[in-house]
């Protein structure tokens, strides 16, 4: 590998262009925070800084929470997320682990139907989900945010995908000491899964805490939002240009998964980069 | 679940009673009929539902609904805003995926060539993927303010003067797309690095044997001929991904200015939720459903191929 060692120069422009892309991928983060702590007439200035001249964090964050639920968004966010991945992973752990390892009539079927499901994005079966849950009276309840992504495909297919790379031994030994099918699958398989169902799970999270399309159709009262749609009507409150609250609301909203993948940068990446095979 | 316990009862006299497979076939059933169920139910009978609505005049809340043929679609020929809505989606693919999957596979290749600081590049870059879009399009709208924005005090010092980025109606739709390369650049530069570690070291050094010497004449004769696969996939991603715009169009333009930021997705929330048209907009989605479609049956023959994660 002697060779392709890169020159001194060539290490240079290497750090050089990246490091000028990094600071635009980061200006955003950056500019938020620095207006989060910003006073109103620190922040309407011509003139470019970072580091705020004039403080005003404490009142920022504390408008921001007055103004809207900021707490109730990341509270609905986190019920309706972890709601959706137990609901996902319990539909579909079984089923991956029946496609996997057992034979029985209607299994390609049933797997192609999955590949279908993967084929079509969410938006698609949207105008029939809200018919639906405006006919039992479900439109902004968490049960009608939950509903669409009760079952992910996706989940189905990736795990099925995983548990193809487990031994049959494995399940053999089980049910010669007697264990169940269902044993098998939650006390066996599940077990193995783990870094399957942690890309997963991570996937999951970040599309359904990010969602904003279905909040936005069936959320009808300010205390329903999900982060997204919450950040919205915070937007909504601000008719001036007191971007201060607004920009800590938004420090709020998106810290947890930033600090999250911060945190856990290999499994998040391994998790958001399964969005890419979807 | 109840039939997957019974069949699954432990016990030998059980399983001698019955043949393994028949038990084997009554678990698998317990063990899939919940996700077959749902699987119906949430999915494919309401595609098939919108499929159906498409042709009808249904609107919410009516009492009725007729039975319109494909007089949803012909309206949609003859609908400026529905043609505007499918030209300037089909523009803002054509901007965000050449300029996100360039840049994402020059940033892995920039990354992979040295060895200094990969982890924060690679965070670095891959932050906005995993950051609340539209929390950050509030950011951006704040850093796009036409006196007081970030990004027009940047080009009011270099002398470029100062844009009104969002309401502009030549500037709306490229400024969307520049956020939009903002935000997926990191997913392609992570599939590429997936790519480029699955390259075999001996090949660089079997290419340097034969004289490929320079950087470039590596790249054209190794490394770019074994990213092929990668790149296509990547493309395609990008492709359905940018397709499905819609976040930033919400909250940033709402079409505007002048229906220059309309796009497909945008167009029937309006027509299905704004205007409450469900025949018509489920029309809309007919036809972005085959658009993507296109895209992902391409896709995923890709996947069956190749490309493996895990």
């Amino acid at each position: 590998m002697i060779a392709l060692r890169p020159s001194l120069a060539a290490e240079a422009g290497r750090h050089a262009a990246l490091m000028a892309g990094a600071i635009v991928m980061l200006a955003p983060f950056v500019w938020m925070l620095s207006l989060s702590l910003r006073a109103p007439d620190d922040i309407f200035t011509q003139e470019l800084h970072l580091v705020p001249r004039k403080w005003d964090a404490v009142r920022n964050y504390l408008a921001a929470f007055e103004k809207v639920p900021l707490l109730r968004y990341l509270l609905n966010g986190v019920v309706v997320t972890a709601t959706i991945l137990v609901l996902q992973i319990a539909v579909a752990v079984p089923a991956a682990y029946a496609l996997a390892k057992l034979r029985f009539a209607g299994s390609k079927v049933l797997f192609s139907l999955v590949l279908f499901g993967l084929l079509i994005p969410a938006h698609v079966p949207a105008i029939p989900h809200y018919i639906m849950l405006s006919k039992v009276g479900l439109l902004n309840s968490y049960a009608g945010l939950v509903m669409p992504s009760v079952i992910s495909v996706f989940g189905i297919f990736w795990i099925r995908q995983f548990f193809l790379t487990v031994p049959d031994d494995l399940v053999h030994a089980a049910r010669l000491d007697g264990m169940s099918e269902f044993g098998i699958v939650w006390r066996i398989m599940l077990p193995t899964a783990v870094p399957a169902l942690t890309a997963f799970g991570i996937l999951s999270v970040v599309v359904h805490w990010n969602d904003y399309f279905w909040p936005l159709l069936i959320v009808t009262s300010p205390d329903m939002a999900m982060p997204a749609l919450g950040t919205v009507y915070l937007r909504n409150t601000e008719a001036g240009i007191d971007y201060g609250p607004l920009m800590a609301g938004v420090v709020v909203i998106t810290a947890p998964l930033v600090l999250f993948f911060l945190a856990a940068q290999r499994r998040f990446i391994e998790g958001m980069t399964l969005s890419g095979i979807k | 679940m109840t039939l997957a316990a019974i069949a699954g009862t432990p016990g030998a006299e059980n399983i001698a009673r019955k043949t393994p497979a028949r038990t084997e076939a009554l678990a698998a059933y317990g063990l899939v009929a919940p996700a077959t169920i749902l699987l119906l139910g949430i999915l494919v009978l309401p595609t098939v539902a919108t499929v159906v609505l498409s042709f009808t005049d249904w609107q919410f809340g009516a009492a009725s609904l007729n039975w319109v043929g494909a007089d949803n679609y012909g309206a949609l020929l003859g609908d400026e805003v529905f043609r505007k809505s499918l030209t300037n989606t089909l523009l803002y693919v054509s901007m965000v995926v050449p300029a996100s999957v360039v840049l994402g596979l020059v940033v892995a290749l920039l990354i992979e060539a040295g060895t200094g600081l990969r982890a924060f590049y690679r965070a670095a870059f891959f932050l906005p993927v995993t950051a609340t879009l539209i929390a950050m399009a509030t950011v951006w709208e704040i850093m796009l303010h036409p006196s007081i924005g970030f990004i027009n005090l940047v080009f009011d010092a270099a002398g470029l003067g100062k844009h009104n980025w969002l309401k502009d109606p030549a500037l709306a739709l490229p400024t969307l797309a520049a956020i939009g390369v903002w935000q997926m650049l990191g997913l392609n530069m992570i599939l590429f690095l997936a790519g480029l570690k699955s390259i075999p070291r001996d090949l660089h050094e079997a290419a340097s044997i034969d004289g490929a010497d320079g950087w470039w004449s590596r790249f054209t004769t190794v490394t770019w001929p074994m990213l092929g696969p990668s790149t296509l996939f990547v493309l395609i991603i990008s492709s359905i991904r940018s397709f499905q715009v819609f976040d930033t169009v919400a909250v940033l333009t709402e079409g505007g200015p002048n229906k220059a930021t309309e796009v497909l997705l945008y167009t029937m929330y309006q027509e299905g939720f704004g205007f409450f048209r469900a025949g018509y907009g489920a029309a809309i989605t007919v036809v972005f459903l085959t658009f993507v479609l296109l895209l992902t049956l391409l896709k995923v023959r890709l996947a069956e191929r190749r490309v493996h994660y895990s």
